[in-house]
């Protein structure tokens, strides 16, 4: 598995190590991925029961509320799950080995996201790790994490 | 309402192929539907409700309706729910014969996934997750993986426990002429096999195979005056599996609401169950469903499964006695329709002799669709021998 050079928090910074597409981004998302450019990572909570929801929506599927705020995130999380994809598809077809993973926020919530800069030997479920961003080139990047 | 008894599953059919390049999709339900059809002693002509799934060609049902000439419906059905749609579509057709809605229903699944591959990266870009999954590279394989890491890590499964999986699928499709793989492998082949996504193995997957299969689901009054066997639906669940805006939760799937609810319905234990068809996508997906259905402790799958439990026919609970989706046939990456027929043909007294459970009175089919622990449906069907 090749290993990316590492990146600074902060800004998005360019990939060698992995491909980064563009999400598709409509007018409930578009704050969340214009935030990615800047370097943050946001979440949705809700106004009416305080729960953060996952993945960010303006709708609170907790308590079916229509009112919620942007807040960003620490950046910081530990791993819930992951893999060493060997066989990646679209995107990523002919990819190298790489990591997918489930991170646990600290601020609650479970995303998808890979894991970068980290030989698969040096991974463990629960292991602290921090984001980076990863720029599509779309005007968007990708939150992706390294360990901590 | 219970469908209770109130419609009989009269006719079964397993595409014989695993590789089609020669036909097309559609003509492929018509075989299957013809099969399905003459096992039940009925015509296209007598069919007055059609289901089909996202594999059908065209618009909804309506394709592949003027495809097969089914001019004298009354009932039509496209629930999708992935691999476990046909499993969802026989409780459906038995809710709506038990309605009276119609009385002849016909349920078709046909693909051609080998031999006319579209890319499988094809995940709906429109759904509202999709731009926080998909540009980090999940593939299918990849989704089940995730699922098995976790459950590793919380119960100590092991990839020997899941290897053993697939060992009892490959004894028992040996006895299978028409099984992708029928050659029988140890649990060292499995953890010997390729790794595609760590922790699991080439072995850990379904086949990849062209096929389908057909189910006829009738009205009691129908099924008594067909000349086969057939056998009742006793009693169906079905549920979702979604995080709702909370923390997804890998370790478990929504066989813990969609076996209760067709235990209740069918008035059975688990004790009862003679015979059990798991969604066997991956070796995952059958260790998590029968902890799930609650045939042993949840977290305790693995142990149950190594101890031979699978093996038919004198397991604890002899499964998938045609190899499954494992080894023999898993028709456009969904085997709900497959494990339905399978059943069928234990209660039938028609599985392959040296894997025949001996007096198969009650078995349990089990569907499981979309990505295991994240989006999924579950639905649990459970059926009984035209005597039970």
């Amino acid at each position: 598995m090749t290993v990316p050079a590492p990146s600074q928090p902060g800004q998005p910074q360019p990939t060698q190590s992995l491909p980064a597409p563009a999400p598709p981004v409509n007018p409930e998302t578009r704050e969340f991925w214009a935030a990615t450019a800047r370097g943050q990572l946001l979440l949705k909570r809700c106004l009416d029961c305080d729960s953060v929801i996952w993945y960010p929506r303006a709708f609170c599927p907790e308590c079916s509320g229509m009112r919620t705020e942007w807040f960003e995130a620490s950046g910081r999380g530990r791993i819930y799950s992951y893999t060493v994809n060997h066989r990646g598809e679209g995107a990523y077809q002919g990819q190298a080995p790489f990591v997918l993973a489930y991170v646990e926020l600290d601020e609650g919530p479970r995303m998808m996201t890979n894991i970068v800069g980290a030989e698969p030997a040096d991974l463990s479920v629960g292991a602290p790790v921090t984001v980076i961003f990863h720029d599509t080139g779309d005007g968007t990047a990708l939150p992706r994490f390294q360990l901590s | 309402m219970t469908i209770r008894g109130k419609a009989h599953i009269a006719g079964a059919f397993e595409h014989p192929d695993r590789k089609i390049p020669d036909k097309s999709t559609a003509q492929v339900h018509a075989e299957v539907a013809l099969g399905a059809l003459a096992d039940a002693g009925l015509a296209l002509s007598d069919v007055d409700a059609y289901f089909c799934a996202a594999d059908a060609p065209g618009f909804g049902p309506i394709s592949m309706a003027d495809y097969l000439g089914l001019t004298n419906l009354r009932y039509l059905d496209s629930t999708e729910t992935g691999g476990s749609s046909y499993v969802a579509h026989v409780g459906h057709a038995a809710a709506a014969i038990a309605e009276g809605k119609c009385q002849i229903a016909l349920i078709t699944l046909a693909g051609l996934p080998r031999s006319q591959p579209v890319p499988r990266s094809g995940a709906n870009i429109l759904a509202p997750e999709a731009a926080f999954e998909q540009p980090f590279g999940p593939t299918t394989v990849s989704m089940y993986a995730l699922a098995a890491r976790r459950h590793m890590h919380e119960y100590g499964t092991t990839s020997a426990q899941l290897a053993a999986i697939k060992v009892a699928a490959s004894q028992h499709a040996q006895y299978n002429q028409n099984a992708m793989l029928r050659t029988p492998v140890s649990v060292q082949e499995v953890l010997d096999s390729p790794m595609i996504s760590d922790p699991l193995h080439r072995l850990d997957c379904c086949v990849i195979s062209d096929g389908g299969g057909a189910l006829v689901v009738v009205a009691p009054e129908v099924a008594r005056d067909l000349p086969r066997q057939t056998v009742k639906v006793l009693g169906h669940g079905e549920s979702p599996k979604i995080a709702a805006g909370r923390r997804i939760d890998l370790t478990y799937t929504g066989a813990v609401w969609s076996g209760p609810r067709a235990f209740e319905e069918a008035g059975v234990a688990h004790d009862d169950i003679d015979y059990a068809s798991i969604y066997d996508s991956f070796t995952i997906t059958v260790l998590q469903t029968i902890e799930d259905l609650g045939f042993c402790e949840k977290g305790k799958g693995g142990a149950f499964v190594a101890d031979g439990a699978l093996l038919a026919p004198h397991g604890r609970l002899p499964f998938n006695t045609d190899g499954g989706g494992l080894c023999n046939n898993h028709p456009v990456n969904r085997g709900g329709m497959t494990k339905v027929i399978e059943a069928v043909r234990q209660l039938r007294g028609e599985a392959n002799a040296p894997v025949q459970v001996p007096d198969c009175e009650i078995a349990l089919a089990h569907g499981n669709g979309g990505s295991l622990g994240t989006r999924s449906a579950a639905v649990t069907l459970i059926l009984g021998r035209e005597d039970a």
